[in-house]
């Protein structure tokens, strides 16, 4: 059964972006068009814009989150929109029902905007589906499904940085199975035309079937970086290390963690990227976070200017070109 | 005793003429009448010497047949059993998780007496395989059965402990007592969702099809060791029917039955997050529900069941891994299973079969026919009324369905129990 995709609205404009799925390419170039000029209103001494003067966003995190809660904060009054943020311990609404109610009740005071963080995949999409038709819900990361504009922000960093999408080749290394970053990552690569989507871990933290996103399965690292364009670290949570996932964080780096000697199978020009926080000598090795080819700061940045985009383009006050 | 947990009331002489009567049972199928006396079917074709009926139902352009048996409905007896009715079920088989649960006799007891003053259909229960559904001591299955139980069942609580399945599969055999399993391995099923492309989609933890075959695999085994009747319910892979298969074919008592929704929907269904496609065992791919129709069609699966799972709304109002699993089923079985005529070629005595005759062999019970001198149980529908499904108008307290606005073929207009219109649209 077809359904309609409840992320554009009947004109086909940004409605609710909750993953990237569903989107076809020329959705994420006008985002990524639209993040250039607030990428450059920040690098401005006044970095405020007034497109969202008057309007109200929440910040509704089920799920703590320091860097994605300041940068959408931050997006958000850049564009001179009001912000609430409201943390809430998922426990306080483990039933649906009070988050619906909850939901209503902000409702009521005439939000425009949810942004979501919640710890279950599909929590976005389920509240998109159940608030007014005024009401934007953006996804801040829901489970382990989708946190489409961390992908975004990827994009913009990659586009920075490389020509063509077409010609890459990007590894994604890590912790796929539990990774909502890893899956918009990899829609949004393929959406924009990358053919060399190398995924790279043991199968116990790579899903099953996963090759039907695009994506070729590596479960030696050093094969997968040859020739590699991108090479994008996930975090490994120290849970992992609980219900036989993995055997030991000494293991795992050995094995998966990015080191001098790794990084020299990729391309010289070959950009390194995190979605944050670095798990040092875990994941990474300090000496290459810090190193010239880490353009992780960047994407710290560039998430302000992403989320503007997406903001101000859900909320139907932007233009995809020409913001001055 | 009785196993039979029914009202009792004067029912009047009815005859339902003009009708297709549909008795797999007894290989019938052909425009005929069928007279009812006392509760009791007492003839086929002409109107018996001295036979006065009271009430006459024209059924001409339907199909008559048994009143169907559905080994598997959950919830309020008096609400859901007039659900059943609704759809045309007569007979239907509670499992022991029931709060409490049906592990003595005075819960047995109890269950009897709801059905007497406020169910609908008739109700049968099966017992507690262990105490409390705990898998540590086994329960008295033997008393439970002398009660009225109809068989046994650890219900949707594996025993993992192997050695006593063992003994319960051999006390269950000792005293000639269906053993129903619902099997799955309790550290593979921690998801809420078939483990394939759309759970690495949607970010779900997954239940691959080993988590049935395996559990499937170890009781086929104890089977085998202990010579227990055992039957298999909501098989949800094509991997789990070979296995069925091959223990048939190797001779095992064994036989199977599938929920309604497997042999329709998939996992592609859940699409972004539908909350009402979430169900246990969880829908799969589509290849294991072309392989599902093929097994009941050839056999291999003989009861189709709804697997009537009744939940409130807010049940399904959460993200999908926080909502319930299960599906209000028993009002759109029939219609549903008619499918299977113009998907599998199937006809509609065999169809009918999977609903009646088979599931009560399995129970061993003496429902699911129209046989002279049998409980007038009776379902009339009209097999070419299309109607689109709209969950407000569901008897049952439970508005989870999947199948919301679907148009399907086939309505029940009458259901009749022990010759009394329980049911009717007409």
């Amino acid at each position: 059964m077809i359904r309609k995709n409840i992320q554009l609205d009947e004109q086909g404009r940004l409605k609710h972006f909750l993953s990237i799925e569903g989107f076809k390419r020329q959705h994420l170039i006008n985002i990524l068009d639209a993040a250039e000029p607030f990428a450059n209103v920040q690098q401005q001494a006044i970095k405020k814009v007034p497109l969202l003067r008057g309007k109200t966003i929440v910040n509704l995190f089920f799920e703590p989150s320091t860097r994605t809660l300041t940068t959408f904060e931050l997006a958000a009054k850049r564009l001179s929109a009001d912000v609430l943020n409201i943390n809430i311990k998922t426990s306080a609404t483990s039933k649906g029902e009070s988050l619906l109610d909850m939901l209503q009740n902000l409702e009521a005071m005439h939000c425009d905007m949810f942004i979501v963080r919640h710890s279950q995949s599909g929590a976005a999409h389920f509240i998109a589906q159940h608030v007014s038709p005024h009401i934007s819900v953006i996804n801040a990361g829901d489970g382990c499904h989708a946190h489409p504009s961390q992908a975004m922000l990827d994009m913009f960093t990659i586009r920075r940085h490389k020509k063509e999408f077409a010609d890459l080749k990007v590894v994604i290394v890590g912790d796929i199975l539990h990774s909502r970053v890893a899956r918009s990552q990899i829609h949004a690569l393929t959406t924009l035309g990358v053919t060399e989507v190398r995924v790279v871990g043991p199968k116990t933290l790579i899903p099953v079937d996963v090759e039907n996103l695009g994506v070729h399965v590596y479960h030696d690292f050093q094969s997968a970086l040859i020739g590699a364009d991108v090479i994008i670290m996930l975090r490994l949570q120290k849970e992992r290390m609980q219900g036989a996932l993995l055997p030991s964080e000494a293991e795992y780096y050995r094995q998966y963690g990015l080191t001098e000697e790794k990084l020299s199978y990729a391309k010289p020009d070959a950009i390194v990227m995190h979605p944050g926080p670095i798990n040092r000598g875990v994941e990474i090795a300090s000496s290459i976070a810090d190193g010239s080819q880490s353009v992780i700061l960047e994407q710290v940045t560039n998430g302000i200017a992403i989320r503007m985009a997406v903001m101000s383009q859900a909320l139907g006050t932007v233009q995809t070109k020409g913001i001055s | 005793m009785s196993n039979l947990i029914t009202t009792s009331g004067s029912a009047p002489a009815v005859s339902i003429i003009n009708g297709r009567i549909i008795d797999p049972a007894n290989q019938i199928d052909q425009l005929t009448d069928i007279h009812i006396e006392n509760g009791k079917i007492i003839a086929l074709g002409e109107n018996p010497e001295h036979f006065q009926n009271q009430q006459i139902i024209d059924a001409k352009h339907y199909i008559v047949c048994p009143g169907l048996v559905d080994l598997r409905v959950r919830g309020n007896i008096h609400s859901e059993t007039k659900a059943a009715v609704a759809g045309g079920i007569t007979s239907v088989c509670y499992p022991p998780d029931t709060n409490p649960v049906i592990d003595n006799t005075a819960m047995v007891k109890l269950m009897r007496l709801k059905a007497q003053t406020e169910g609908h259909a008739k109700v049968f229960t099966l017992s507690a395989l262990t105490q409390q559904l705990r898998g540590e001591k086994l329960s008295e299955m033997r008393t439970l059965k002398d009660a009225g139980c109809v068989g046994t069942s650890n219900a949707s609580h594996p025993v993992k402990n192997t050695l006593v399945m063992r003994r319960a599969l051999e006390y269950a055999a000792s005293h000639d007592i269906i053993v129903f399993i619902q099997a799955f391995d309790p550290w593979l099923s921690d998801g809420c969702i078939h483990e394939g492309k759309i759970s690495t989609r949607l970010g779900l933890t997954g239940i691959p099809v080993s988590a049935e075959t395996i559990a499937i695999s170890r009781d086929l085994q104890l089977i085998e060791l202990t010579g227990a009747r055992a039957h298999f319910c909501q098989i949800s892979s094509a991997k789990a029917i070979q296995l069925i298969q091959q223990a048939q074919a190797e001779g095992l008592p064994v036989t199977a039955d599938v929920a309604i929704h497997h042999l329709h929907l998939t996992e592609m269904d859940i699409a972004y997050f539908d909350s009402n496609c979430h169900v246990f065992p969880p829908l799969r791919t589509q290849r294991d529900r072309d392989k599902l129709q093929l097994a009941v069609k050839s056999g291999i699966i003989n009861s189709i069941v709804s697997d009537h799972q009744p939940l409130s709304s807010d049940a399904k109002l959460a993200p999908f891994a926080e909502t319930e699993a299960g599906i209000s089923g028993v009002e759109t079985l029939l219609p549903l299973a008619l499918k299977m005529v113009d998907e599998q070629d199937m006809s509609l005595s065999e169809v009918i079969s999977r609903l009646t005759i088979q599931p009560a062999g399995i129970l061993n019970i003496a429902e699911g026919t129209l046989s002279i001198g049998s409980d007038a149980d009776i379902c009339i529908f009209d097999p070419e009324y299309y109607w689109q499904v709209d969950k407000n108008n569901f008897v049952s307290e439970g508005k989870n369905t999947p199948f919301h606005g679907w148009e399907l073929k086939g309505k029940v207009i009458y259901t009749i129990k022990s010759g009394e219109v329980i049911f009717s649209t007409e």
